[in-house]
């Protein structure tokens, strides 16, 4: 006597309703990501949002690599010593530079903790980024596309916004060469490099950024701020006057770092 | 035909010519002064043999143990296997009937043994050897049926020696010391007296199920279901063993034929049926070209090649290790849809050469992100040494403004220009000598800031004075 087996249909049915019971109940008070910087996170109600996507937009090409600092951040301090997934379009190793995990290491970004994904086109990408989105055990997922697609639109946007609410994840969708458009995205960032506090000598400092937040749901109009991040605390904090160019040399705080260096 | 021994001879024949009374062997001019409008053609044995592979893939779907038995046979062995056809008569009645499906003309046997199975298929004309009567069966055909060389065929012929059952009467002793121990052996195994398995063609999965119909499969639910089953039969074989699957393979027979294999791997033993059945619906639905049913599946089996043991399922994992866990499943599903170039981690090298320092090391093949080798930690205070982006191909950039020894005022790179605010170097990285083939000049690394605060990583190839005009190129960016 054959047991009778359920519909396909009746059980994909019955399989999505088991995958969106947890979108449906109430998410869970997850506490949001702190950047470090006191005025920025009161201003973000104690932070960036943990389950939310987050777009952040270089300014320009040559921009990239601050902004990719500055996701990098994020992502770290969200993660809290656990994997994070970092899914990269194909072309970007040859237009923007492959992620080099030496530079990510001397920033304190452990690069052991990356999953790296090397996605051959924009919908592999997604997929492969929402599918990250959907993983729990994730500190933080990065998505990093190359250029304008008619694929990452508004409902590209909400699934991964869904997915990051129903995991906890977050979600920071990279993105250099391309103009902001209409998403689903919590918060919006523009970001450009900014010069950094000199070292001794004139020397480069460390990572700074011009970081524009260019929306927030529910939240006030566009903001400027001026961040470096520190990697030995590892956190943002805020540089307070714009510098002008460097004319005016900033005094070298890291009294430590210029004994050693003297010596 | 085949030109054999200085004279083109026929090899082998169709239907038709054998009713005509020719045999292999025959000269072709003989053959052609008999009957003039004979078609022959020059054999092709390496489309012979191609064509015995796809008749083993064929007969794949009758048992997992397939050997080719050159030049134009194959070995099965169907031990376990007739059940799934209705005995052995039901099982050679399929098999005769796919292979005539090609076009082909075929001998079957199933006997006690392959050699046995062997004589009487090419000599015997039976069908199914009842158990036991292997012997009795043997005995009555030609000494060629053994399956040696000509030349001892002849040289028993010439002894008064015609068939099996002349040689098995004799003592093995005699006949060996006359024609070696290869014809001995080859007796006792054909008589049945000694048992020979087949090495088959692929390795025999350590555990396989399968699922046969009478009625073609072609619609996509209906073969996710059977993959299902599949799966669920599959992960109680192996809990059974207390082992998990680290590859799954699944075989699609289509009715004409044709096979379709897919297989999925996971990092960690497993036998989740869930799991890997997510695994399998990924792959499907990343193959770039579809799975076909074309006129439908009439077999699908399962195999799973590669096991390690598992111990009893643990539904109580810690957080740490269940973490763990997730991120090997997640890893499992990335490869399943991407392939395993793709998933990545990083590994450090311990070279200074820039472009050798990070090894690409696949994720999941050292059992998740968990075993990567530590990376140096950063140095307190100081800004980064080395840049967040790299490119593999330093891009070359216009200089404007020179100074000797030391990083350039002024420089232009994708079309935009950077004039230099703050700057730190030289660091001189001087090429692997022992590495063979390099012949690359030093390089001395800048890190460069510009007026807008972005920071490059320039190095000038070459030494001042070395090289009539030294290169500068730009090889990452910092964050």
């Amino acid at each position: 006597m054959p047991v009778p087996r359920p519909v396909p249909a009746a059980r994909r049915a019955s399989e999505r309703v088991a995958a969106m019971l947890p979108m449906l109940a109430p998410a869970v008070v997850r506490p949001p990501i702190a950047l470090g910087v006191d005025a920025l996170d009161a201003l973000l109600g104690g932070g960036l949002a943990r389950a939310a996507l987050h777009e952040i937009y270089a300014q320009s090409e040559a921009d990239a690599a601050a902004a990719t600092g500055f996701a990098a951040g994020i992502a770290h301090r969200a993660a809290g010593g656990r994997s994070m997934l970092w899914v990269r379009h194909n072309p970007l190793d040859a237009l923007g530079g492959r992620l080099h995990a030496p530079g990510l290491a001397s920033i304190g970004i452990d690069p052991a903790r990356i999953l790296l994904v090397r996605a051959p086109d924009i919908a592999a990408m997604l997929r492969a980024g929402a599918e990250g989105a959907r993983c729990a055990a994730l500190g933080a997922v990065l998505i990093e596309p190359w250029g304008e697609s008619r694929l990452i639109d508004l409902t590209a946007s909400r699934r991964l916004q869904l997915a990051a609410r129903a995991s906890g994840v977050p979600v920071l969708m990279l993105r250099s060469a391309a103009e902001p458009a209409p998403s689903a995205a919590t918060t919006r960032w523009r970001i450009a490099a900014a010069p950094s506090r000199a070292q001794p000598g004139n020397a480069p400092g460390l990572p700074a950024f011009a970081a524009t937040l260019l929306r927030q749901r529910g939240g006030g109009g566009t903001s400027d701020w001026i961040l470096e991040w520190n990697h030995d605390r590892s956190r943002f904090e805020h540089i307070p006057a714009p510098l002008s160019g460097g004319v005016v040399p900033v005094p070298a705080v890291r009294t430590h770092t210029a004994q050693r260096r003297a010596a | 035909m085949e030109k054999i021994a200085g004279a083109v001879r026929l090899v082998a024949l169709n239907r038709r010519a054998v009713a005509l009374g020719l045999a292999p062997g025959l000269g072709l001019a003989d053959a052609r002064a008999r009957f003039p409008d004979l078609e022959a053609v020059p054999a092709d044995t390496h489309a012979d043999a191609a064509l015995l592979d796809r008749l083993a893939i064929i007969a794949e779907r009758f048992t997992p143990g397939v050997a080719l038995d050159p030049p134009h046979g194959l070995l099965l062995d169907v031990s376990g296997c007739a059940h799934l056809f209705g005995g052995e008569a039901g099982l050679r009645r399929a098999f005769v009937r796919a292979v005539r499906r090609c076009g082909l003309s075929v001998q079957a046997t199933i006997a006690g043994t392959p050699d046995a199975a062997r004589a009487l298929a090419r000599f015997g004309r039976v069908g199914v050897v009842s158990p036991g009567m292997d012997a009795a069966m043997v005995r009555a055909l030609p000494v060629a049926a053994l399956g040696v060389d000509d030349a001892t065929v002849r040289a028993l012929a010439r002894a008064g020696l015609k068939r099996i059952e002349d040689l098995a009467d004799r003592p093995s002793v005699a006949l060996a010391a006359r024609f070696g121990e290869g014809l001995t052996r080859r007796l006792r195994r054909t008589l049945g007296e000694e048992d020979a398995r087949i090495v088959a063609l692929r390795p025999l999965p350590a555990c396989a199920t399968q699922r046969q119909f009478a009625e073609p499969l072609t619609h996509a639910d209906a073969i996710e279901m059977v993959l299902h089953d599949l799966v669920a039969d599959a992960a109680r074989l192996l809990e059974a063993r207390g082992e998990g699957g680290r590859r799954f393979e699944a075989s699609f027979f289509r009715s004409d034929g044709a096979v379709r294999r897919i297989a999925v791997e996971t990092g960690q033993p497993s036998r989740d049926a869930a799991a890997i059945l997510r695994l399998f619906r990924e792959r499907l639905d990343a193959l770039a070209d579809p799975l076909d049913p074309g006129f439908g599946f009439d077999c699908v089996r399962l195999g799973v090649p590669i096991t390690d043991p598992l111990g009893p399922a643990q539904p109580d994992l810690d957080g740490q290790r269940a973490e763990a866990f997730a991120l090997g499943e997640l890893i499992d599903r990335l490869v399943a849809r991407l392939g395993r170039d793709r998933v990545l981690g990083f590994a450090p090298r311990d070279t200074h050469d820039p472009m050798r320092e990070t090894r690409h090391v696949r994720a999941g093949s050292a059992g998740g992100l968990g075993r990567m080798p530590p990376w140096p930690a950063p140095e307190p205070g100081a800004p980064p040494a080395r840049p967040i982006r790299l490119f593999a191909r330093p891009q070359p950039v216009d200089t404007l403004a020179e100074v000797p020894d030391g990083p350039p005022r002024r420089f232009r790179w994708r079309q935009r220009l950077h004039e230099t605010l703050r700057a730190e170097g030289p660091e001189r990285i001087a090429p692997e000598w022992w590495r063979a083939g390099i012949d690359e000049p030093t390089r001395d690394y800048y890190r460069v800031e510009d007026r807008a605060g972005r920071r490059f990583w320039l190095f000038r190839e070459g030494l001042y004075g070395a090289e009539a005009v030294p290169r500068w190129y730009l090889h990452g960016l910092f964050a």
